[in-house]
């Protein structure tokens, strides 16, 4: 693609992956997100922050294919995202996690995320229902997979508790498990430090750098704590009222008028 | 003493993921399937086979079969009756237009042509959910039972509007019809629920089954992740009116011999179905056994502890039994609304530490 660049900390950086051109989105008069226009690069972490009903989570949304906007188009990995169910998306290699958790509560951490290699599993009903040959290679192969992904978050001793008992915070760490054990080419993380404390704030950025470190996973995320954003993100978005009002690297939003008024309020006199 | 994990050491992902992990599990396995096999036909006889065991079986089945769809995928289904008379009714039509037609086939067949039927009545769970598919699914039951009621080519135009099955024999020994031996008869259901259950259970445990159980407990994160709603869906309904379909046949072929739909399929067998289901445990294949033994076994242990023990006339010990079956259908739910499957399991978590629990 493009450009390379290196950061500071000896990352690198490529060209575009992911381009929004012109987004609006609307529910009925009401106006969620109007004529935003920004890119993702290959290899980055990229902020959306901004006050509440900015439009950040609609923003992800329509990114991750949930909500379809009214105009604009999305460009994916050089070529114009068709219409398509949120399923399909999911197999071009875009994952996420939710602000309020979306685990499947009734199953185990494993199958929650042995649940996120669905798309990297071909056998068919009949091989599964034998379960012979190939179903159970399979398996097992992905199996391996998932246990990296337990490994690397550190969540080995829960891996066959039921998911509904855990506490908030090991949800959340399940959850990005499941979205980060499909390889997704894109990570779309939804406010994933809501409603931490310290302790697990600093364990939550440390994995969302790893991963970017490790993997080299694109990662998107909103986020409300604003010494996690500066910190962890190359380039920030700033929405305000479903509008775009800064874009950059971290210094410069710091620096930009309109985002400090947003964040700050303007006196009126 | 013998119910420990310690000392058991799994060295592959293959074995960490079996059905019995525990080996004591597995040798009780092992010891249900061979005496089932070798030696209950030896000893059982036409009480045991028509009051306890056939119907356990195939029971069973459908229990199993129902389980998939409202225990794995989360769709409520009341159609079971019905789905059920559509399996007696291919069969029958089976046996009756190909007489030269084995029963193993006749009876896979009865089960695929239910498992169409179940897609098409499986369409509305794409909109919606919850009770409204439950009522939904509830028109399936009424419809076909009104349809092979009034239709006369399902009942090859008999004058009663009843079916009887025709003796049909496998491997020399007649499985169906009033001449076929109990033991005959037994090992043809057992045979099936064994496969079905196993086969069930391959399902369930592997991706096939993380979608249903994705699109049971959160449909919308599953499909962000990538499980296609339409398929998992359609795919549980498939899979359960085979089930459903195949516990149809068994019961008209093998075990009741003729059918009247209204009376055999009707609405009741439904709720009988999922009362099997939700005692036994949602999500559970041996929880599918364990309600068709509590429902099919009780009625029978109260009859025989109340008039026999207690010498209680037999009209009355009937009507008695309906509440005392209601009564504990209530106590189960109340104290373990995950059936008895979630039971047997917090029994298995406690021995595991016997007798030294801290």
């Amino acid at each position: 693609m493009l450009d390379q660049t290196v950061t500071a900390d000896g990352r690198t950086i490529g060209g575009v992956v992911m381009e929004m051109r012109n987004i609006t989105l609307r529910f009925g008069g009401v106006i969620a997100i109007k004529d935003i226009s920004f890119d993702v690069r290959e290899g980055e972490i990229r902020a959306i922050i901004g006050p509440n009903g900015a439009g950040k989570s609609s923003m992800l949304n329509v990114m991750s294919g949930f909500y379809h906007p009214q105009e604009g188009e999305v460009w994916f990995r050089g070529e114009k995202r068709r219409p398509m169910r949120p399923y399909q998306i999911a197999r071009q290699g875009i994952a996420r996690t939710f602000q309020n958790i979306a685990l499947f509560d009734g199953m185990s951490v494993l199958d929650n995320i042995m649940t996120g290699r669905l798309n990297h599993m071909k056998s068919n009903f009949l091989e599964q229902a034998i379960w012979w040959g190939k179903a159970e290679r399979e398996e097992v192969a992905n199996r391996a997979k998932a246990e990296e992904v337990i490994d690397f978050l550190e969540i080995q001793s829960i891996r066959k508790t039921p998911v509904g008992r855990l506490p908030y915070g090991l949800k959340k760490r399940v959850e990005l498990a499941r979205a980060l054990v499909a390889e997704p080419k894109i990570l779309l993380l939804d406010e994933p430090m809501a409603g931490m404390n310290v302790e697990e704030k600093e364990d939550m950025c440390r994995f969302i750098l790893d991963v970017n470190d490790e993997f080299g996973t694109t990662i998107v995320l909103i986020e409300h704590d604003m010494g996690v954003v500066m910190d962890l993100s190359d380039r920030v978005v700033v929405m305000d009222y479903g509008k775009k009002i800064g874009d950059g690297v971290p210094d410069e939003v710091r620096a930009n008028q309109e985002v400090i008024d947003a964040y700050l309020g303007v006196s009126h006199d | 003493m013998f119910y420990r994990e310690a000392g058991d050491f799994k060295t592959s992902y293959a074995a960490d993921s079996q059905t019995f992990p525990i080996a004591f599990d597995r040798w009780r396995y092992y010891f249900v399937i061979a005496a089932g096999f070798g030696l209950l036909p030896f000893i059982i006889n036409d009480y045991w086979s028509n009051a306890i065991l056939l119907p356990f079986l195939i029971y069973a089945i459908a229990a199993i079969g129902l389980n998939i769809l409202v225990g794995y995928c989360g769709q409520v289904s009341l159609g079971t009756g019905g789905f059920m008379a559509v399996g007696a009714y291919t069969s029958y039509k089976l046996m009756t237009a190909f007489p030269w037609l084995d029963m193993v086939s006749i009876t896979i067949l009865s089960g695929v042509m239910t498992a169409i039927v179940g897609v098409a009545f499986g369409l509305p769970s794409l909109r919606i959910k919850g009770f409204y598919l439950a009522v939904a699914t509830l028109a399936a039951q009424f419809f076909l039972i009104w349809l092979f009621n009034r239709v006369p080519w399902f009942f090859n135009y008999s004058a009663s509007g009843q079916i009887s099955a025709p003796e049909r024999s496998l491997f020399g020994q007649a499985v169906t019809g009033p001449a076929a031996d109990p033991s005959a008869k037994y090992l043809f259901c057992l045979v099936f629920a064994f496969a079905l259950a196993w086969l069930a259970r391959n399902l369930t445990r592997g991706s096939v089954g993380r979608q249903w159980m994705a699109i049971r407990d959160m449909d919308i994160a599953a499909e962000i992740i990538g499980v296609n709603p339409l398929r998992a869906k359609l795919s549980a309904f498939a899979v359960s009116s085979f089930y459903v379909g195949i516990a149809g046949a068994l019961f008209f072929t093998v075990y009741l011999g003729a059918a009247e739909p209204g009376t055999a399929f009707g609405i009741q067998k439904s709720f009988l179905v999922l009362f099997m289901v939700i005692i036994g445990g949602l999500g559970s294949i041996f929880g599918s056994f364990a309600g068709a033994a509590f429902m099919v076994l009780l009625p029978v242990l109260l009859t025989n502890v109340l008039t026999g023990a207690f010498g209680w006339d037999s009209a009355l010990a009937r009507h008695f039994e309906f509440v005392i079956v209601g009564g504990l259908i209530m106590f189960f739910l109340i104290v373990e609304p995950h059936g008895l499957a979630r039971l047997w399991a917090l029994a298995k978590e406690k021995l595991r530490l016997w007798p030294f629990p801290h």
